[in-house]
């Protein structure tokens, strides 16, 4: 099959899964174990390390940044140019890059593994679709729980930005300025900007991951496969969405 | 002479019995013909064992029957109703044992039997719970319900797998390969509980085995698959003599050790 034929096949089938995963939503209510159970795999699983992630971004911009504006007299700016950053894209965006390597690549793994050993053809045989049980809760899990994780990744990202302005010598920012400039400088609306996008990259990575384990056809060699695809298509998703929602956004 | 109806192995309850019907199936994969021009049909209450060699397309067949694989030609019909239907697959109730089990690894084994009713929502919790304690009393693992698939033998895993069918109180009861890879009693007792079902519930069953003596032993009618086409269909009676010199080959191998193909192992 030719490059350009197996991306459109790929957006035909994953839209499909959309719509009928959506077409189950009112049977969430009655899954709500699972639903909690992906919360879990999802959100607090994946925390801890957005929140070393933020810390150090934070940390670098505000080291960064320090660096070139002291240069030109405006270091007393740090903190609006952490906070903007870290609220409008890197918050979001490094959230998303971790939930695909993270949960992105474990969702692919176990669905691939099921496709693989016929666990998907015995649900399908039971009369039980998988979009209902296996990829509606995920989706559901993950737009409840990317907001939570792009609000953590901003705070310890803000936090981080303070702590290097004050220790590091050459910047010596004290945090009450430091977080002073960052709420003169920032509105409701770029917190907000920064969990639309949250949201937006956190559902195609999850619908992706899905539809690659569900799609995975051979042996255990092709669960492996199915991982790294699903892994480059989040990243390359992540991307692209990313510029055409700022864009929308803007 | 008309089937009785399927008998429910937990509540007695009784339904019409199930017959298959495969016209002129053929299936492609890309440029290999898999199966070419398969008819037959399977009564209702029946036993059918399909046996072929590895690769002559018997599991492919049966995901057809299923409603997993959609005919490049022809057509399959379950209960008069079109197989690959969705709506086929909510009306008759059809129960499939994979050939590796493909229990769910996520699951105790209790919950993987608990699955369909919970799912489908057919009983409350405690009639779920009575209803796998007798499947799984059935099939000899009553010590096994908390224990996960990873922690079972081969053999538990292919009781288990058919203790999950029973449970969804087939009227359509398919095989793949029930007997591979289990010693000899334990092969007899799989063949057992498939001749129960019939006997006992009337369950339609049809079987894709390569075991011989399974097939002489349980079924009504054996169709013979090779190279993707039905090449001899008849009575266990009929196959201890075959005609075709094919099928005698393959039921009746004989091995013989002056064979220039075994010269290497001797020496």
């Amino acid at each position: 099959m030719n490059p350009l034929t197996a991306i459109l096949e790929g957006i035909g089938s994953t839209l499909q899964l959309l719509v009928s995963a959506a077409g189950y939503t009112p049977t969430l209510w009655r899954q709500r174990a699972r639903f909690i159970e992906q919360c879990y795999l999802i959100g607090y699983t994946t925390l801890p390390i957005v929140a070393i992630l933020s810390f150090f971004i934070g940390g670098v911009l505000a080291l960064q940044a320090g660096y070139s504006m002291s240069n030109f007299g405006a270091k007393q700016f740090i903190g609006s140019l952490v906070g903007l950053s870290m609220a409008r894209e890197l918050g979001p965006v490094m959230a998303a890059i971790l939930l695909a390597g993270r949960v992105g690549s474990a969702i692919a793994a176990e669905l691939a593994s099921m496709k693989v050993y016929q666990e998907i053809d015995a649900l399908e045989t039971m009369n039980i679709p998988p979009a209902k049980v296996l990829v509606l809760p995920r989706l559901a899990a993950v737009l409840v729980m990317m907001p939570v994780l792009a609000i953590i990744a901003d705070l310890v990202g803000w936090f981080g930005g303070a702590i290097v302005s004050k220790y590091t010598q050459s910047i010596a920012i004290e945090p009450e300025a430091y977080f002073s400039v960052l709420r003169r400088f920032m509105v409701f609306e770029d917190v907000l900007n920064g969990l639309i996008k949250a949201e937006v990259f956190g559902f195609a990575i999850v619908l992706v991951c899905c539809n690659i384990g569900l799609n995975t056809r051979g042996g255990p060699r092709e669960i492996g496969a199915a991982v790294t695809k699903a892994v480059v298509a989040s990243l390359i998703l992540i991307l692209v969405l990313d510029y055409f929602v700022t864009k929308a956004l803007l | 002479m008309a089937c009785p109806p399927t008998r429910n192995p937990f509540t007695d309850a009784e339904t019409a019995a199930v017959g298959v019907s495969i016209e002129g199936l053929s299936k492609n994969f890309g440029r290999s013909e898999v199966l070419k021009n398969v008819t037959f049909s399977v009564a209702p209450g029946e036993i059918f064992v399909l046996m072929g060699p590895s690769g002559s397309g018997k599991s492919v067949l049966l995901k057809h029957i299923v409603g997993l694989e959609q005919p490049s030609a022809g057509r399959v019909t379950v209960a008069g109703r079109d197989a690959s239907s969705e709506a086929t697959r909510a009306q008759v109730r059809m129960a499939l044992v994979f050939q590796s089990g493909a229990l769910f690894n996520s699951l105790s084994v209790y919950d993987n039997l608990a699955l369909y009713p919970r799912e489908h929502q057919i009983a409350d919790e405690a009639a779920i719970r009575e209803k796998v304690m007798r499947a799984l009393q059935i099939l000899s693992l009553e010590g096994s319900a908390h224990k996960a698939p990873s922690e079972l033998s081969g053999g538990m895993k292919k009781r288990v797998a058919i203790a999950r069918g029973l449970v969804m109180e087939p009227q359509l009861m398919l095989y793949d390969e029930p007997t591979s890879e289990l010693d000899p009693v334990m092969a007899a007792t799989i063949s057992e509980i498939i001749a129960t079902l019939k006997d006992e519930y009337h369950v339609t069953s049809i079987v894709v085995s390569h075991d011989r003596e399974l097939a002489l032993g349980i079924a009504d009618r054996v169709g013979i698959l090779m190279g993707g086409e039905l090449v001899s269909l008849g009575t266990p009676a009929d196959l201890r003599t075959p005609a075709d010199p094919r099928v005698a080959e393959f039921l009746y191998p004989k091995i013989d050790l002056k064979n220039p193909r075994f010269k290497k192992l001797e020496t």
